[in-house]
């Protein structure tokens, strides 16, 4: 008999608001993955026709530091009000969040909220006193992958290429990690919920994929906050990373996509330190499994120049993804700056291939 | 009146929604990745917390034990008494902060290394990371094309349409002065000051104690806590 998980999916759906939305970017995808959200825009403009404002005052949501145990809840969740101050200032209602940490951690306030009434009021309070600043709630918080997920369709319809393997038309085998802040912990506010969380593996088929299905596919990365910021703890981190590495290789992944930024950073650079640790690498002819966000796969598949997109500061190569898609890149501009400026090129690993 | 250890955690809203009532089936445990790769495990930390003993719980308030979770929260989703074990160890953190009693552990001691780089970087940037502070030295799994964009971020953070050291929207762009204003008062009115300078109030007396060198920065005692040696 086929599992038909599918239609599980299916039964959990949420809310996902259709245009007009304030974004709000993530500490971790400005660094490591510093065109991800400005692609990510240019999608929402540019190849969907909505409306998205990126506001210069914006700051943190402070999960990081929160989730470390070195700031109090309070103070998290009157930066998340000042937030959704400058939301409300903008003239927008629905909130979307480039990070999955933050993601949670909005979710998080928001029911704390409903559950506390005190805490708002107190959250109100402090706000005022220390900035002059009201806001309303939004009336939807989505995450960015949240809309790539809902524009699916339409990206496809616009897509130059589709997840086959231009050589053998065979679908290409693309592994789903969905950070555990999305739906762990309120199921209701992610795609599909926590235990068929459908807002990647949506994506794989709508793109012509084939999902990988593998026994650690819900395993965590292995961030672990205090445990990969501390250079004593990152042992946590990267045990975990491989745990999921050896568990998806048998099914041979063609790429992984992550919807959390610190997913997608783990699973590109655990590969390798495995790689020059151990000499184990989990992709083809010593080379990595090439790790994208989600939006950096739909750009590929819209035919955004990859050199573009920043696939260029990923320390697992993506050619051989964007090899067997049949996308065209010169290879000789990949570490160019503005006007082919020559910027030298990274020291090769000792082990993994690039 | 003299509040209790027992007292203090109850008033921690993630404690109360935390902890129900756990029938140590174990779920927790299994489902996570710190128990994945280390000793620790939630279960009987719940158990041992819910038993209400207070000369247990301060002793596992000193305790590496409460500082291994990673709050990935995996155990929320599966318990099924709604407890929530990752909550639990949030207000037990918490709690061993404010009573000093962080620096008795080893993992404990850390949390001085973390305020001084991710909680810092809030107040002085607007983020918790800010790749001028991220090196290869610190963080060496970055690997060399880090290394390379690192070298050269001006020029390939331009390239990439970032808006690095730049007063406008964009990522990587500098926090405006009011933004960073707007934080600091917050911190200093809900509790996030009072709980850096716990961090390292505290700290500092271990290290005094500990003929460490203290000050501020990179100091041997951040480099102990942060390196582990």
């Amino acid at each position: 008999m086929k599992y038909q998980n599918n239609e599980s999916w299916e039964k959990h759906q949420k809310e996902i608001a259709n245009d007009n939305y304030y974004l709000a970017r993530s500490c971790i995808r400005q660094n490591f993955f510093p065109a991800a959200e400005d692609l990510f825009m240019k999608i929402i403009r540019n190849d969907v026709g909505k409306n998205i404002f990126d506001d210069p005052r914006q700051t943190t949501c402070t999960g990081i530091a929160y989730h470390s145990g070195v700031i109090p809840f309070e103070t998290t969740m009157t930066v998340v009000a000042r937030q959704f101050a400058l939301m409300t200032e903008a003239g927008f209602e629905n909130f979307v969040c480039s990070c999955v940490t933050s993601f949670g951690i909005y979710s998080e306030v928001i029911e704390t909220w409903k559950q506390f009434p005190e805490k708002e009021k107190e959250a109100r309070e402090i706000l005022k006193r220390t900035t002059g600043m009201t806001f309303e709630i939004p009336k939807n918080v989505a995450h960015t992958s949240d809309l790539i997920y809902k524009f699916r369709n339409e990206i496809a319809e616009k897509a130059k290429f589709k997840l086959l393997n231009k050589h053998t038309n065979e679908q290409l085998k693309v592994v789903d990690h969905v950070g555990c802040h999305y739906a762990k912990i309120f199921p209701e506010r992610g795609v599909g919920g926590a235990e068929f969380p459908y807002v990647l593996a949506g994506m794989i088929d709508a793109w012509g994929g084939a999902q990988v299905d593998y026994p650690e596919r819900r395993h965590c990365c292995g961030f672990g906050f205090r445990q990969y910021l501390l250079k004593s703890n990152r042992g946590y981190s990267v045990a975990n990373s491989k745990i999921k590495f050896d568990s998806m290789q048998p099914y041979k992944p063609d790429c992984i996509i992550a919807n959390c930024p610190g997913c997608t950073y783990f699973l590109d650079r655990w590969q390798y330190v495995i790689a020059e640790m151990e000499g184990i690498t989990y992709g083809e002819n010593g080379m990595g499994i090439p790790v994208l966000t989600y939006e950096e796969l739909a750009g590929l598949l819209l035919g955004y120049d990859p050199w573009d997109i920043g696939l260029q500061v990923h320390q697992v190569s993506v050619e051989p993804l964007m090899d067997k898609l049949g996308i065209q890149y010169n290879a000789d501009a990949k570490y160019k700056g503005l006007n082919n400026e020559d910027l030298g090129q990274p020291v090769k690993p000792a082990n993994l291939q690039v | 009146m003299i509040m209790t250890l027992y007292d203090e955690l109850k008033k921690d809203i993630r404690y109360e929604e935390g902890m129900k009532a756990c029938i140590n089936c174990g779920t927790c445990t299994a489902v996570c990745p710190a128990a994945a790769v280390s000793d620790y495990d939630p279960r009987q930390i719940v158990d041992l917390v819910q038993k209400e003993n207070e000369k247990d719980l301060e002793e596992l308030l000193k305790s590496d034990d409460i500082w291994r979770c990673g709050e990935c929260l995996s155990c929320k989703t599966r318990c099924p008494r709604d407890n929530v074990p990752c909550y639990i160890i949030q207000a037990l953190r918490a709690l061993s902060v404010d009573k000093g009693f962080f620096i008795e552990s080893e993992q404990g001691r850390r949390q001085l290394a973390i305020k001084r780089t991710v909680g810092d970087h809030i107040l002085e940037y607007g983020y918790c990371v800010y790749i001028d502070e991220v090196t290869n030295e610190m963080y060496p799994e970055q690997g060399p094309v880090w290394q390379w964009m690192r070298d050269n971020r001006a020029d390939v953070l331009q390239r990439l349409g970032a808006s690095y050291k730049q007063d406008k929207a964009g990522a990587l762009r500098n926090t405006d002065k009011q933004s960073l204003i707007d934080l600091q008062k917050i911190f200093d009115a809900t509790g996030g000051t009072a709980r850096f300078d716990k961090i390292e109030e505290a700290s500092a007396r271990y290290a005094a104690e500990h003929g460490i060198d203290y000050s501020s920065g990179h100091d041997e005692y951040f480099n102990k806590t942060y390196n582990g040696d």
